[in-house]
């Protein structure tokens, strides 16, 4: 006989929002960084200058060409060996940051390569700097361009959190795990943990849809 | 190296050379525009005639030879036997009182015209926000487009889009203007106010620098027309020497094969 037991989720419930609570926190640091990272990335990967180039291409080949569990546990377990003393929330988050940089990084790069050549010539001739180039006339088309993609990383990092249970994050996952295995409701707390990552991405893809109709005003024929 | 005389040209190509890998796109070309000059640039597709502007802009590097803006050696440091590029600090400095069009009219389009033209008053010129909307909207004024200040790129015309970017350009105060086709982009219909524009600006005395199809307006509007065939210049002369005089007959094919597709009439 089924039975899916609705009180003991509502028993637990200020433990689960805690968790909800601590894995939005750490999906919207990770991504902040991640962002921060993934745009010194791409240029590091556009550079000319191969010493630059060649050590960011092999971070980013690194990076997606390992798993991320292997990661976190390079720096959560191996990290003290290289005198670095990290609390699991702090390892978790850089993990998923640095993690997170080198796809976000990829995407970037994309976008900087699909601003036509012809906008950057104007921009030299009347004496914008590199920086400025970059500030204002790549970045705000290339963000706008790149939104879709940006919220694709960004529901993936969300989800990604849940690793950081095996470390002993307090979060959402590690929360729902635990009350289960106390209480062998298995069906129960997992089916709520799934819902919540559910929930956590539609609203990543809502907030990316919104500001993707609020920024590419600009490219509207009317007004 | 500076040669301060009053007469002396704005823009000099000397001896100046291109290579795309092992093709040669220009050769040996000398050129010199003096102030106030209108200069226009004819050729067939291929002859170089771009490529040649954009050394002057030094969008391209150019392989040999030497390009004065002003006077000063551009793109180059001219002190030592081996050439090295300046700096970009350098190299804005020797072109800041340089403007350019282009065919495609490259405005930001995430801007509106209004920001396209005051982008660089207020990050190159300094200017606050509120001086440089002023100024901006006059230029806007100038051009014909003051209804449309604050339409973005995408919500204009071709014919608009090319008058912001000119209207762009002129913001800076340059003291030459460089055309690179910019009616070729053009709807035959919107050709006219571009070219309006273009002559207002050669009447107030503007120096510019055209590559152009538009052989009407080279007749009316230039002091000098060079034809270029294969990275060279073939004849450099007045419209009058050029469209009405003794030429090579590379020139004279050029000039009966852009007849013969304009005519529409026995």
């Amino acid at each position: 006989m089924m039975t899916f037991d609705a009180q003991l989720i509502l028993n637990h419930l200020p433990d689960i929002a805690s968790g909800f609570g601590i894995t939005i926190l750490c999906t919207l640091i990770a991504c902040f960084i991640a962002m921060l990272l993934g745009l010194v990335v791409a240029l590091g990967l556009m550079s000319k200058a191969k010493i630059l180039r060649y050590p960011v291409r092999l971070y980013v080949e690194i990076i997606r060409g390992t798993p991320f569990l292997i990661q976190l546990f390079l720096l959560y377990y191996g990290g003290p060996s290289i005198g670095l003393y990290l609390e699991p929330i702090e390892a978790g988050i850089f993990a998923l940051a640095c993690n997170g940089s080198a796809y976000y990084a990829e995407l970037f790069r994309a976008g900087f390569n699909a601003i036509p050549k012809g906008q950057l010539d104007a921009a030299k001739i009347i004496g914008l700097s590199r920086l400025q180039i970059i500030v204002r006339i790549q970045i705000p088309q290339m963000m706008v361009l790149i939104i879709p993609g940006l919220v694709n990383v960004s529901i993936i990092l969300g989800k990604e959190t849940a690793i950081l249970s095996i470390v002993t994050v307090p979060e959402l996952a590690f929360v729902l795990i635990g009350i289960g295995a106390e209480t062998y409701a298995y069906a129960e707390t997992l089916t709520v943990l799934a819902v919540s990552y559910l929930i956590l991405a539609e609203l990543t893809s809502r907030f990316g849809g919104w500001t993707e109709k609020r920024l590419s005003k600009y490219m509207e024929r009317s007004i | 190296m500076n040669k301060q005389t009053q007469d002396s040209p704005i823009v000099e190509v000397q001896k100046m050379s291109k290579n795309f890998g092992t093709t040669q796109v220009l050769k040996n070309v000398d050129l010199k525009v003096q102030p106030s000059e209108v200069m226009c640039l004819i050729g067939p597709s291929g002859s170089g005639k771009s490529t040649l502007l954009r050394c002057i802009a030094f969008l391209e590097q150019y392989s040999s030879g030497n390009i004065y803006i002003e006077g000063e050696m551009l793109g180059y440091n001219d002190d030592t036997d081996i050439r090295k590029l300046t700096s970009t600090n350098e190299l804005n400095h020797v072109r800041r009182n340089m403007g350019m069009v282009f065919q495609q009219f490259n405005l930001w389009p995430h801007m509106t015209a209004l920001g396209n033209v005051t982008e660089a008053l207020v990050r190159v010129k300094k200017l606050s926000r509120r001086e440089a909307d002023e100024k901006g909207h006059a230029i806007l004024k100038k051009v014909g487009l003051a209804e449309r200040a604050l339409h973005y790129p995408a919500q204009l015309s071709g014919g608009q889009q090319q008058r912001v970017a000119i209207a762009r350009s002129l913001a800076m105060e340059p003291s030459v203007m460089l055309f690179d086709e910019p009616t070729s982009a053009l709807d035959p219909e919107l050709v006219g106010e571009v070219l309006q524009v273009m002559k207002d600006l050669a009447k107030d005395g503007m120096t510019m620098i055209v590559v152009t199809h538009e052989m009407g307006f080279a007749a009316q509007v230039a002091d000098t027309v060079v034809f270029l065939d294969q990275g060279e210049i073939l004849m450099k002369g007045s419209p009058k020497e050029i469209f009405q005089g003794e030429k090579p007959p590379r020139l004279e094919q050029f000039l009966k094969n852009y007849m013969d597709r304009n005519a529409f009439w026995e």
